[in-house]
């Protein structure tokens, strides 16, 4: 059951310094969602406020307000931990726990929940888990050797089937492929038109053919100016986004006149 | 053979090793490699010393170890036990602590308390032994009376740990008491490699963890101890080294005696080795020194033993996170 | 697909889940300490009291915590109580220990104390720890005179000409171990070495220099050896690329550039090694004069002297034990002190 995600007046804080400001849209249930711009942005310490990851780093906090099904994530009542659960990460480097094997690396999440699973149960959700993040072919011969010994790419869509094993409702993708090479960018890209069937996916990412090629809706953040927070320019489908953008500068940055 | 040519054909890496100033070159690097040398030289001449002046100490007549014991082993093994026993306590102790203060400055205090914090443990580690020892016997011990009661009265009835805690002195200078000496004494070199190895851990692993919706404990369970396990071992370890060769810790503590029990609460007890020597050297009889530099030479092995697998411990994590 | 049912927990989750308030770990805190107060007015010591404060907030806490916001956030609860409490537990023997020394100490300390040894020339003459003093310097500063050039020089191979060859691994090695021996080792060692060499009655102020160098090494090259690392090897090749040849540009450019930290790293390994007592009382021996001279008979310094009053055990020794201990300790803070001083006015070179 996917969720939406109604995004009003946030800003973002590290320790004094304003990163990011007054940024307002929603994220629609059950599409993909990206957001692109220039280096230094605030598009991921956006994304990462989006499961109060953010506020992992000292002093860094958000203002404003983030509404998943009707709950404020910032509501004074509500646990980071939960939220966390709700909204899965997918990072911009692969980072399969190094000690763990495949198979406990796909239920990490789902051990610190439900404490022991039978192990019948536990196969089930590992088989669909890494079905689910097209990597069961691949690996179901070596469930038990260690998430590290995988290729880069293979590592990115372990840590995908990590991420949903705990059936998330949203899944947050920070440039999964920029470490990757083309062909495991584009496995993960046709993952991530699968995914959105079941999940709301947000995704940032560098590369603006990437955006088009899988978002439904594209979010373009950008510096007022340099020492100036970022901030939402436009966010608009991603077909009138690439098309004829409203705002001049998402034009320039589409099209390369950037800057 | 010179000492300038091994150089050269010896690193590679040093490419402008060709870059040649003559006799100054020769001279200089002679004297580096005389200096790494001298090193060696040390550890072999502390190992050689000891075992011409020792070598007789394991076999001298009967005497020589009296009165309690007849031979060396019957000399050395209630010191071995002394040794042993107290730098356990001290294990038992500090290891938690350690850990936890570790994970304070690591992970769990902001940066602006994470700080003074380790730079509290170092001053620990800044106080001289002997500083330990006076604080202890004069101050500690006396403080700890009624905690030995009271170890005495609650865990004594037990069966089996019952007899670790027999009757209590009611001076407080006990091996209980020496090993506490012992575990703030190495408490801060635990910290300071366990910290390490703590703040090692990859930010990305951490952030995988807490986004799968871990706890902060759990974060620490799932990403910290796996990755610093081999680290934690060693600083183990090395504490363990630190504590079997302390000496006036448990000299200035602990009340002597020759009886072997297991009772850590009682009125005298066996020492430990390295506080052995430093009581006895004065008597400066002939045999009696060779017996003690004898027993010098089996604590140097034991903690040369302890150290060598701590460090062999740490070089092996090192090569396999290297890969 | 029944069993996959069973262990979906998707939807279900509410992100809303009971939560302490979020000043619950200080209304525990204040609480655990009135109950610990209240012990006091009853009579319970000042540690026990303290004690059952802790005890109750780590105790209370987590449970409160496991009726509300479930076994998940109690363990975590309970471990961050632990584990700040183990901060606390360490904490409180380095305070004891150094009010002690300064309230027993500081008081005996005065101008006599200082100026005078303990060798009595007229029998109502003020007794002193001048010689300790005097002989902790001297042997220290032979200790240093042996160790430094040894140690640096050392690290010089090892960093600069040994680079992992066979012979600079085993040396790497073995400063690691060799770090580890124990201090009363050192001290037979020395008192072996001597004692071979001079005969069984052999004292003096050189052979705890060399004791205590054989601790002090490891901790110079390690120094150096780390300090070394950091100079940046484009500043050699700069000197190369000048014609330098390779041991100027170490002595002129590399040693100077890493100056600041050599510096720290021996003024620490000196605060390490000036309040040894082990090896001393082995082959330094113990005198109630002045000796001026570290290669001719006894000489008293700092920790052989208060382990000695140590021994005596009465009244005015254990004041002069405090003294002794107060001043050394001062010794070595300041080393420390000026290790981190020194490293802060070389720091900016390192950048």
């Amino acid at each position: 059951m996917a969720k939406s995600i109604d995004v009003s007046d946030v800003n973002i804080y590290y320790g004094d310094f304003l990163a990011v400001q007054g940024v307002n849209m929603t994220v629609r249930a059950g599409a993909v969602t990206a957001f692109i711009g220039p280096s230094g942005c605030g598009k991921s310490t956006f994304l990462r406020s989006l499961n109060r990851m953010h506020e992992v780093i000292p002093g860094a906090r958000v203002e404003g307000k983030i509404v998943v099904d009707g709950q404020d994530l910032y509501e004074p009542g509500v646990d980071p931990v939960a939220v966390r659960r709700q909204v899965g990460m997918v990072f911009q480097r692969p980072n399969p726990f190094p000690t763990m094997s495949i198979y406990d690396n796909v239920l990490a999440g789902l051990k610190l929940n439900a404490g022991k699973l039978k192990k019948n149960a536990a196969d089930e959700v590992v088989e669909k888990s890494l079905r689910g993040a097209n990597l069961w072919n691949e690996v179901k011969d070596r469930l038990n050797k260690p998430g590290m010994g995988l290729s880069g790419g293979q590592q990115q869509r372990l840590c995908i089937a990590r991420a949903i094993a705990v059936e998330p409702q949203i899944l947050l993708m920070d440039e999964p492929c920029s470490a990757l090479d083309p062909i495991s960018t584009s496995a993960i890209e046709d993952l991530i038109h699968e995914l959105k069937n079941d999940y709301t996916i947000v995704i940032v990412t560098h590369n603006m053919q990437q955006a088009a090629r899988v978002s439904d809706d594209t979010g373009f953040f950008n510096l007022k100016a340099t020492g100036e927070p970022g901030h939402l320019v436009e966010f608009n489908p991603t077909k009138k986004m690439f098309a004829n953008p409203d705002d001049p500068a998402t034009e320039a940055y589409i099209s390369g006149r950037f800057g | 053979m010179t000492a300038p040519t091994t150089e050269a054909e010896d690193a590679p890496a040093a490419s402008w090793a060709s870059v040649r100033g003559g006799a100054g070159d020769r001279i200089f690097s002679g004297a580096a490699l005389l200096a790494g040398l001298s090193i060696l030289a040390a550890l072999a001449g502390v190992f050689i010393f000891l075992a011409i002046k020792g070598v007789t100490g394991f076999t001298k007549p009967a005497e020589v170890y009296g009165p309690h014991a007849e031979s060396f082993v019957g000399y050395v093994v209630p010191l071995l036990v002394g040794t042993f026993t107290a730098s356990i306590i001290a294990l038992i102790i500090a290891v938690p602590l350690a850990f936890g203060i570790a994970l304070v400055i690591s992970h769990y205090a902001p940066r602006w308390i994470a700080a003074p914090v380790a730079y509290v443990i170092d001053l620990l580690a800044a106080v001289p032994s002997v500083v330990y020892g006076l604080w202890g016997a004069f101050y500690l011990a006396k403080k700890l009376v009624p905690m030995h009661q009271w170890l005495h009265d609650h865990l004594g009835p037990i069966p089996v740990i019952g007899h670790l805690f027999g009757e209590p002195s009611p001076a407080g200078r006990t091996l209980l008491t020496a090993g506490i000496v012992l575990a703030i004494m190495i408490l801060p070199i635990i910290t300071a490699i366990t910290r390490e190895v703590f703040s090692r851990t990859p930010r990305l692993h951490e952030e995988a963890a807490l986004a799968l919706g871990a706890t902060r404990w759990e974060m620490v369970r799932m990403t910290v101890f796996p990755y610093a396990r081999s680290g934690m071992v060693s600083a183990v370890m090395l504490g363990l080294g630190r504590a079997l060769g302390e000496t006036m810790a448990v000299t200035m503590v602990l009340s002597v005696g020759f009886d072997l029990s297991w009772n850590v609460l009682a009125t005298s007890s066996p020492t430990s080795i390295a506080a052995n020597i430093a009581l006895k050297y004065k008597e400066r009889s002939a045999d009696l020194l060779n017996v003690l530099v004898a027993t010098g030479l089996v604590l140097f092995l034991l903690t040369f033993l302890v150290n060598f697998l701590a460090r062999w411990i740490v070089g092996r994590s090192e090569r396999r996170m290297a890969r | 697909m029944s069993t996959l049912e069973e262990v979906s927990t998707r939807v279900h989750v509410s992100l809303v889940q009971p939560r302490l308030p979020r000043q619950a770990p200080a209304i525990t805190g204040v609480i655990a300490v009135a109950l610990g107060a209240l012990m006091l007015v009853l009579g319970m010591g000042v540690v026990g009291a303290i004690v059952l404060a802790v005890v109750v907030y780590i105790v209370a806490l987590p449970l409160w915590s496991l009726a509300i916001e479930g076994r998940r956030s109690a363990t975590d609860r309970l471990m961050t109580a632990l584990i700040w409490s183990a901060f606390g537990v360490a904490v409180v023997p380095l305070v004891s220990l150094v009010w002690r020394v300064v309230s027993k100490g500081a008081g005996r300390i005065d101008g006599t104390f200082l100026s005078y040894s303990f060798f009595k020339t007229q029998i109502d003459q003020p007794v002193g720890i001048y010689h300790a003093i005097i002989g902790t310097l001297l042997i220290t500063l032979g200790a240093t005179i042996i160790s430094v050039p040894v140690g640096v020089m050392a690290a010089v191979y090892l960093v600069e000409y040994g680079k992992g060859n066979k012979l600079a691994k085993a040396i790497t090695f073995l400063v690691d171990v060799m770090t580890g021996i124990p201090s009363i080792v050192a001290g037979l060692f020395a008192f072996a070495l001597f004692t071979l060499i001079f005969g069984p009655a052999y004292v003096s102020g050189i052979g705890g220099s060399v004791a205590l160098s054989l601790l002090m090494i490891p901790i110079v090259v390690r120094a150096t050896e780390e300090m070394l690392m950091l100079v940046p090897d484009e500043l050699r090749e700069a000197a190369y690329a000048l014609g330098t040849p390779k041991w100027k540009t170490i002595v002129r450019i590399v040693l100077p550039t890493a100056l600041g930290g050599i510096l720290t790293g021996i003024t620490l390994a000196i605060s390490r090694v000036i309040g040894e007592t082990a090896p001393l009382l082995l082959i330094a021996g113990a005198t109630d004069r002045t000796n001026m001279n570290l290669f001719d008979g006894a000489m008293t310094t700092l920790p052989v002297l208060i382990y000695g009053q140590n021994l005596r055990g009465d009244a005015p020794a254990e004041a002069i034990a405090w003294g002794a201990a107060f001043i050394l300790i001062v010794i070595v803070m300041v080393l420390n002190l000026a290790a981190r001083i020194v490293g802060k006015i070389f720091a900016p070179k390192k950048g």
